[in-house]
């Protein structure tokens, strides 16, 4: 599928090969007592595809910041093109052909896609009036010669998330940039958008283009790259060429130590506790949930997950995940249908009465929902129980620390401190506070949104060896994940969420990438529900 | 942090209560504002051809110099402190309480006209206890109002609130005007129970100063407020959804009940402030005693960095300024302590994070 890298960046290029496109080297930089990067150094050759992994926190972002001019570095040394350059600012790394596609997309809803690639640099009849014809065309332009399709005279509004971040890519090379550096591109994307974004990555770099992938995905890595640089805890830890080395091997580079890749270790259906009660677990009948536009979010879906079962839901993002788990936690209203726990019905209880039945959730969000940043560790790891953790009102404050000792070093919550706000914590960690959480009450429900979404390779592992866990104790999963291979790895049903309905419901086994994600982007239709 | 020690099993430390930076970081910003009032202030008196040495120690004789002067710089905390407690209670809620004043009012209405109500031989403790009861119950019921209002319908707290000022006191008005006055004034006869005695009876140096034990009640509400906030499940779940109103109601926290409970609470704790002016000062309720007290409370919470200790802290500072004005009245006009408040005041306000994210808030709100 991909050309050798050696004979691409040859063909593409004219100039000097010598010359690393992008070199930095013994980059320090602290955030008060935090250091991002101490001595981490990367160097990309022109015309390649390189792809910066690391665990969340191991400083990937903070390098490209310095890169892009967002920030200075405290020590080290960075060179564009063989020209020392450390220290730049934004401007003239834009100047100097630097683009940097963020993970979350920069553009103005309200204006097309014209309107936002020429924003800051619209070309004027008579110096006053917007060229609109000038800026369309110049957009196709650039639209045929990378392969970047989008209608330049569509708002941004309408535009699916693909196709945004065709935008976003489009914009930076509107302004010249010969260097691309994509922050984790492909988290919100369907397999289908996947491939399109890596055909196009492709094209670029066999015009000569230099890009940057950083990414913790390592199938992305295997499949795009031609170069590979390691970062841990701030560190460049290796620089490897793709060809030569494995997903286990980068993977243990990354964490340091050896690491399962395949999460669902199955557990056999005989370990399953037997017999569950026909109406136990959760039952959703007919849920019918109206967005804020008046438009079905949830459009009349029925599903059950017994107890000892972990029903997975995939699709892409947007499609009434989040408007569904929501409902089913008791965050959003319903507008007909019935949720029951056990037999119960609680579609009309409030999220504590929730709680008591027997419902345990780990929320998609966990800088809105599933954390209190200002509060500390020990405080949030009682969000939800707080009232078995006060007497007649008053918090028992022994107990909330004793419970924190514990869930930290149960669930290995680093750095072990419980009066550490949680905004400290690095996304993993945040994350593995969630589930300590949540994974401790006694519940026999279990609503799993985006579980392991932004968390590093071991904590990924650690959360799904959890949610296993859970099943082979008899909780009923729900599974919500954009990460297909995590829905299937995990679960022994799934679903494909498309529009607000089921658009299939299958035994895992009978399932693939491939057929769901046809269902994920609806060329093939049907309704499970 | 490290990912190389991943696989050994770390036990939990307490390393950091990092008291230090906390100190650090609730400190700084008022001392800044402080400078930079300070600044200005010197600008101002040498604008006048004064020399600011001269005056400011002529404020500090006037203030903490002697005993009469500092006895109505706490009378001024008092009322101050009741105030600033009140707004910083909402404000830990994430709710902006402007109606401390009528509240304040309100308050002392109410404890006015238990007073009134006593008869005259009542035991002190039980009719302090009663009036103080009135007086709360009145601010509680005023703070009810937009509570109810902004649960019930979703109306924004700071315009009730400041509505319901002129509500309230236009009513207070009327009350006194048409009903209670003693001929000629406009405030109530004396209440005949439930007088607080005044610091100057403990200690006649401060006599003719009008601090009273109302300042001990300040001090001790002060002490609720944090106990509540920082020890009770209730001020957990109240701050939670101060800080992350969505993930309280995911914690199972009905937003709506704190909200309610918070603004009333509010309205409870500036209607005890009235106590201060009826029960330890004249005696009588007055038309328009409250007057400034609510939106100076304001600016003492923000100071005061919504902590009860920083709000009496910050509560004596702005008294302090109050009576300070007077003081230097021969030699530069008392507005320059009115000046000198609004520097302070916006000083914190660019530096206090509470503010800041309200402000981003509000952006972000209109931007999506």
């Amino acid at each position: 599928m991909t050309s050798g890298p050696a004979s691409t960046s040859e063909a593409a290029r004219g100039q000097a090969s010598a010359v690393p496109a992008i070199r930095m080297e013994g980059i320090d930089k602290s955030f008060g007592a935090i250091r991002a990067n101490r001595g981490a150094s990367v160097e990309v050759m022109p015309g390649e595809i390189h792809a910066l992994v690391g665990e969340n926190g191991a400083g990937k972002s903070t390098l490209m910041r310095i890169l892009g001019g967002l920030m200075k570095p405290d020590a080290g040394h960075v060179e564009v093109n063989g020209r020392n350059v450390t220290g730049w600012s934004t401007n003239e790394a834009i100047a100097a052909g630097i683009g940097i596609v963020h993970q979350h997309f920069m553009l103005v809803p309200t204006l097309t896609v014209a309107e936002n690639l020429v924003l800051g640099c619209e070309p004027k009849t008579r110096g006053v009036v917007l060229d609109y014809k000038q800026a369309d065309e110049d957009v196709r332009k650039l639209s045929n010669e990378t392969g970047l399709v989008v209608a330049p005279d569509r708002l941004i509004s309408e535009l699916s998330v693909g196709e945004a971040q065709r935008v976003e890519i489009l914009k930076v090379l509107f302004r010249g940039a010969r260097i691309l550096v994509l922050d984790e591109p492909t988290a919100v994307l369907s397999p289908p958008e996947v491939r399109e974004l890596w055909t196009v990555l492709r094209r670029l770099r066999d015009k000569g283009d230099t890009i940057v992938l950083i990414t913790h995905r390592l199938d992305e890595v295997v499949e795009i790259s031609n170069t590979i640089t390691v970062m841990r805890a701030g560190q460049t830890v290796a620089r490897v060429k793709t060809s030569e080395t494995t997903p286990s091997e980068i993977a243990r580079l990354m964490v340091g130590r050896e690491v399962s890749l395949s999460a669902g270790k199955r557990v056999q259906p005989s370990e399953r506790p037997t017999g569950p009660q026909p109406d136990q677990g959760l039952e959703a009948r007919n849920l019918i949930v109206v967005g804020s536009r008046g438009i079905r979010v949830i459009d009349d879906v029925s599903f059950s997950v017994k107890p000892g079962e972990i029903l997975g839901i995939a699709g892409v993002e947007g499609n009434g995940q989040t408007e569904l788990v929501e409902a089913l936690a008791g965050l959003r209203p319903v507008f007909a249908g019935d949720i029951l726990i056990d037999g119960t019905d609680i579609t009309g209880c409030s999220v504590a009465q929730r709680h008591d039945a027997g419902l345990s959730h780990i929320p998609e969000d966990r800088h809105r929902r599933g954390l209190i940043l200002e509060y500390t560790v020990a405080n949030n790891l009682i969000l939800g129980v707080q009232k078995y953790f006060s007497r007649r009102g008053i918090m028992d404050r022994n107990r909330v620390m004793e419970n924190a000792m514990q869930e930290i070093s149960s669930f290995d919550i680093r750095p072990p401190n419980p009066v550490l706000a949680a905004r400290a914590l690095s996304g993993g960690n945040q994350q593995k506070v969630i589930v300590a959480r949540e994974m401790s009450r006694e519940f026999s429900v279990l609503l799993a949104s985006q579980p392991t979404r932004g968390v590093d390779v071991g904590a990924i592992e650690f959360i799904h060896q959890q949610l296993l866990d859970a099943r082979a104790q008899g909780k009923a999963i729900l599974l919500v994940s954009a990460e297909l291979n995590e829905v299937l790895a995990l679960s022994d049903r799934v679903a494909v969420m498309y529009r607000g309905k089921l658009a299939v419901l299958m035994p895992a086994a009978e399932a693939s990438e491939e057929v769901l994600g046809e269902y994920m982007i609806g060329t093939k239709k049907g309704n499970a529900a | 942090m490290s990912a190389s020690s991943l696989t050994q099993g770390v036990r939990p430390t307490f390393t950091a209560a990092p008291w230090r930076e906390r100190a650090q970081e609730a400190l700084i910003p008022p001392l800044v504002a402080l400078l930079v009032a300070l600044i200005c202030g010197d600008l101002l008196i040498l604008s006048y051809g004064q020399s600011p040495a001269a005056v400011y120690r002529l404020l500090l004789e006037g203030t903490w110099g002697n005993a009469y002067g500092f006895g109505q710089v706490l009378y001024k905390a008092t009322t101050l402190a009741f105030t600033g407690l009140a707004v910083s209670f909402g404000l830990r809620a994430g709710l902006f309480n402007i109606g401390a004043e009528s509240q304040l009012a309100a308050g002392g209405f109410g404890a006015a006209l238990m007073g009134l109500a006593l008869p005259v031989g009542t035991p002190l403790i039980l009719a302090l206890l009663v009036c103080m009861i009135a007086a709360g119950l009145a601010g509680g019921i005023v703070g009810s109002v937009p509570a109810y209002l902004k649960t019930r319908f979703g109306a924004h707290e700071v315009i009730v609130t400041i509505m319901l000022n002129f509500i309230v006191l236009a009513l207070l008005n009327w009350f006194i005007a048409g009903h209670l006055h003693v001929p000629e004034t406009l405030h109530t006869p004396e209440i005949h129970a439930g007088v607080l005695p005044r610091l100057a009876d403990i200690d006649p140096r401060f006599h003719g100063s009008a601090a009273s034990l109302a300042l001990i009640v300040a001090v001790l509400v002060a002490f609720a407020v944090w106990f509540y906030l920082f020890r009770a499940r209730g001020g957990y779940e109240l701050r939670a959804v101060g800080l992350q109103p969505q993930a309280a109601e995911y914690g199972g926290i009905s937003v709506g009940r704190v909200w309610m409970r918070a603004l009333t609470f509010s309205g409870v704790i500036a209607g005890i402030g009235g106590i201060n002016y009826v029960l330890g000062y004249k005696h009588y309720y007055e038309d328009g005693f409250a007057s400034g007290a609510g939106f100076l409370g304001i600016a003492v919470a923000l100071v005061g960095r919504n902590h009860p200790l920083g709000v009496l802290v910050a509560a004596f500072f702005f008294a302090t300024l109050s009576q300070g004005g007077l003081a230097i009245h021969a030699f530069v006009p008392k507005q320059m302590m009115d000046v000198l408040q609004g520097v302070v005041i916006l000083a914190v306000a660019m530096a206090v994070p509470e503010v800041r994210r309200i402000l981003r808030g509000a952006r972000g709100r209109s931007g999506a």
